[in-house]
């Protein structure tokens, strides 16, 4: 099989990887324009704080890639030809296919505002966004980040750092209000405080205004405030990056479509990650994600496709994790912003305002999701609870088989029990089995 | 791939004006140690060995304060790569330079004369004699210099530490106890031997780190100056830690045990060594090397100790024992197997362990002794990867490839090549320091002691890659 994949991002590679393992013979080829090797997209905010070095931003060596034969090509893709099955280059060149996979990520969306064209004015996704923010932020006094978002407050975390004040631009009336309910948007908020990010809520950008070298002076905001800057971040989410596959003949709505082998409308055309559009979402699940984990997963169910042992793509239990400057958040399964009626939602604070536990629960006690800030849980403690259906009776008196904090770390399954009898009598919980340095089970 | 990989390089932040006053009452005190070196009066060496002490440690202390305790408590590491004295430029450079001199001078140009001239160092060595003597009740000497510049090195650099990692209970109470088993264990109780005119013995030490304690010599002697009750206790300690007390603890604890609790090189690494952490090599050939050098060691060290004790037992040949003249001044009138254990001592318990090891810091990283040199780690090593409770579990699928734990190894193990794959991490190197935990930004690492059964199982949530990663 002569497999080509268009994108080295986490969907590409690991399609690569696992292809590898499931047919060694296979010839494979990763093309991209954004870098020669695989980079990790998460890790870019480390190298501009200076954690870490560019090419420490590479999950693996420069030999992996020749030791296991997988071809690297770096350069950008014009068209797809799917009647003669080859990728047309911009050198000209064109690589043919027994099977092609289309894994091109995402681009930065943009709501057409005044002066977005200006210098100074970007988003973040990829490593030329990156470059772009390096170069541009130098000497930059103040900034101003659009966007209420994961990208958000890592764009403010990554211009603290330089010493660069940030103002945020929140369209919603609390931090991430599309994905966090109010209390844990609260936690996060005040991170922003106390790393003086000036926070702007209900606000939206009206335009941006540039000087006469056409660079960034100044935002208005929908409130009609001026903000003098030399730096915007327009961290307004990612759309799917189709406009190849558009316009070589796949079936798109805002990503490209596919069915949950992950094909395309055309045959040996597949998609995954980031780009691609289920049309048929599993109930309850969105039809395009965009995370990085979902990335590897979609990445992994489509090298089965390719190598002809089709699964359906399965996500499984919802999970996704970030970092809000020194708050840390992990999630299982569902917890919508805004709770249901028919769910229950019990919420654990502790006084310190540093830490926090939600478990959401249906009425009969079956839990169906739960949010942590400053916790570490054990994924595949609820994993299990979420596939097995667990009530929430179980899963409170067994909740330090979750806990996943570092040794020494003081433990509040106690008071978090105690809380939630004190709220929910009505569903019993006495509270069972600690982990600790020693504990031999 | 810095050619393909363009970044431009940023302006630091300007350093604010309290920390340039902090640095410069550390740059008064360095230069407060010019005078305390060569001053002719006595009393004013001595006064100024003291004053560029405290300077020192105040200055530091203060800037450490302020500098980590001014932000709110986190992982803190900006501009890490950034800066030239913690990114191998000419600020590290110059500091290698000044650390590896150090130790050259201590090891070869400050011996005693006939006349308790101590060469180089012997103005700073007499200046500290009122502590030696208050400590000791005998003069100072080379080694008590070193000692104290040591320990203070520990303490003052370990309060920073406590600063920066103050929001981790976990590397709160270990850099306590690294600095409790170096002041306690390594500098008053042998000074307080001393003192009582008993052998000078550092019971935070063993062989075969400590590689003497275990040679027939050390322990006859130990034995007829320890006394009968003393000495013995002393051996007996050393032999029964070495040979039972470390299998024991390693099983249930992990090397981490011993290399990051209490071991005093391993103190030095984690307070002093700590702006240099992220500097090991993470290449899969600096791994080969870690292997080629460190089990040799090892191999040789154990060999040293059985031949010794078969010589004196009779059990070797002759011509082994016989002192013989040799063009090479290190060995002339040594027989072979004390020349063996001599060239040990030389090019392993000096210029690896000291010179390279410490005096390499800013260049190679913090841990380059423990990493490819010490027998003690290797030996632990073995012991902690076939025959321990121990290892670091991930997180079921959360890791993002972001690097930030293979970056903050001290010993060079690349973690995110297991994280990225789900696999726990059981490295005979991982002296576990928990920094890949710290600053995990995903909560993915922890240190755990469990069942050994499983012990390698890899998360259900994550398909192993099952390809050939790491050799």
């Amino acid at each position: 099989m002569n497999l080509v994949i268009i994108g080295n991002g986490i969907t590409g590679v690991t399609c690569a990887i696992t292809v590898r393992r499931l047919r060694p013979d296979a010839h494979i080829t990763l093309v991209s324009d954004e870098s020669p090797y695989h980079i990790s997209r998460p890790a870019l905010m480390y190298a501009y704080l200076g954690h870490l070095r560019p090419q420490d931003l590479k999950p693996y060596g420069d030999w992996f890639w020749a030791e296991n034969r997988l071809e690297l090509v770096q350069a950008t893709v014009t068209h797809l030809d799917i009647t003669r099955q080859q990728v047309q280059l911009r050198t000209g060149e064109a690589l043919p296919y027994d099977k092609l996979l289309v894994a091109t990520g995402s681009v930065s969306r943009f709501q057409n505002w005044p002066g977005q064209e200006l210098a100074g004015v970007q988003g973040l996704y990829g490593l030329p966004d990156l470059e772009r923010m390096h170069r541009d932020t130098h000497g930059v006094g103040q900034a101003v980040v659009v966007g209420g978002g994961l990208i958000g407050v890592e764009m403010a975390e990554m211009l603290h750092s330089r010493g660069i004040a940030v103002t945020m631009l929140v369209r919603d009336t609390h931090y991430w209000g599309s994905v966090l309910p109010p209390e844990e948007a609260a936690l996060v908020n005040r991170q922003l405080q106390a790393h003086h990010i000036q926070v702007q809520y209900s606000t939206e950008l009206a335009e941006i205004m540039g000087d006469d070298a056409g660079r960034v002076r100044a935002v208005r905001t929908s409130r009609g405030q001026e903000i003098a800057c030399q730096w915007v971040g327009l961290a307004t989410g990612v759309t799917p990056n189709i406009s190849v596959a558009q316009e070589s003949g796949l079936e798109t709505d805002r990503g490209i479509l596919v069915n949950e082998h992950l094909q395309t409308s055309q045959p040996n055309v597949f998609a995954a990650g980031d780009c691609a559009q289920h049309r048929q979402p599993a109930s309850d699940e969105v039809p395009i994600e965009q995370l990085w984990y979902t990335g590897r997963q979609q990445g992994e169910t489509v090298a089965y496709t390719l190598c002809d042992q089709p699964r359906p793509y399965q996500r499984g239990p919802w999970f996704n994790s970030a970092k809000f400057f020194q708050l840390e958040y992990q999630t299982y399964g569902r917890v919508p912003a805004r709770t249901p009626a028919d769910i229950h939602s019990f919420c654990w604070q502790h006084p310190n305002g540093q830490l926090l536990l939600r478990i959401n629960f249906r009425e009969d006690g079956v839990v169906t999701g739960m949010n942590t800030l400053g916790i570490r849980q054990r994924h595949a403690v609820w994993d299990h609870w979420l596939r097995t259906a667990a009530p929430i009776t179980q899963v409170l008196s067994e909740l330090g088989t979750a806990n996943f904090d570092p040794e020494f770390y003081r433990r509040h399954e106690a008071a978090i029990v105690g809380q939630f009898n004190q709220q929910f009598p009505q569903y019993p919980v006495a509270l069972r089995r600690r982990k600790g340095l020693f504990s031999f089970s | 791939m810095d050619s393909t990989l363009p970044l431009p390089t940023p302006p630091l932040p300007t350093v604010p004006a309290t920390e340039k006053i902090l640095l410069t009452i550390i740059g008064l005190g360095l230069l407060a140690l010019l005078p305390a070196a060569f001053a002719a009066d006595a009393f004013q060496a001595r006064v100024s060995l003291y004053v560029a002490m405290a300077l020192v440690s105040v200055g530091t202390l203060l800037w450490a304060a302020r500098k980590f305790g001014g932000h709110p408590a986190g992982v803190q590491q900006d501009n890490l790569w950034l800066r030239s004295s913690t990114s191998r430029g000419s600020i590290a450079w110059l500091t290698a330079i000044v650390l590896t001199g150090f130790y050259v001078i201590l090891y070869w140009f400050s011996s005693p004369d006939e006349q308790g001239n101590f060469g180089l160092f012997n103005n700073l060595i007499h200046a500290l004699d009122p502590l030696s003597q208050t400590l000791r009740q005998r003069p100072a000497d080379q080694w008590f210099l070193y000692g104290t510049f040591y320990t203070l090195a520990i303490l003052v650099m370990g309060g920073r530490a406590l600063w920066k990692y103050r929001h981790s209970p976990y590397q709160r109470i270990r850099t306590v106890s690294v600095m409790f088993f170096q002041l306690g264990f390594a500098y008053l109780l042998p000074s307080l031997l001393l003192a009582f005119q008993r052998p000078e013995y550092y019971f935070s030490y063993f062989w075969p780190l400590k590689y003497d304690y275990l040679f027939p010599g050390t322990v006859s002697y130990l034995l007829k100056d320890g006394g009968p009750g003393l000495g013995v206790f002393m051996v007996f300690w050393g032999a029964v830690i070495s040979i039972l007390g470390t299998p024991v603890l390693t099983y249930f604890f992990g090397k981490r045990w011993y290399c990051s609790w209490v071991c005093g090189c391993g103190g030095l690494a984690e307070t002093a060594g700590d702006p240099y952490r992220h500097l090991s090599d993470k290449s899969r050939e600096a791994w080969r090397w870690e292997v080629r050098i460190i089990y040799p060691i090892l191999g040789l060290i154990v060999l040293v100790t059985v031949l010794l004790w078969l010589g004196v037992s009779g059990m070797l040949p002759a011509w082994a024992t016989t002192s013989q003249p040799s063009s090479i001044g290190l060995f002339n009138n040594l027989s072979p197997v004390d020349a063996l254990s001599k060239f040990y001592g030389f090019a392993i318990g000096a210029v690896f362990s000291g010179v390279v090891g410490v005096g390499f810091y800013p260049l190679l990283g913090n841990r380059v002794w423990c990493r490819f040199g010490c027998p003690m780690a290797a030996y632990l090593g073995l012991l902690q990867k076939h025959f321990s409770r121990f290892r670091i579990t991930t997180n079921g699928a959360q890791c993002i490839s972001c690097g930030n734990c293979s970056n903050i190894c001290e010993m060079g193990i690349d973690v995110k090549q297991y994280a990225q794959r789900g696999e726990p991490i059981i490295r005979a190197s991982c002296v576990g320091c928990g920094m890949c935990s710290t600053v995990c930004p995903r909560g993915v690492l922890n240190l755990e002691n469990g069942p050994r059964e499983g012990r390698y199982q890899a998360s259900q949530l994550i398909s192993a890659e099952s390809l050939r990663i790491l050799s």
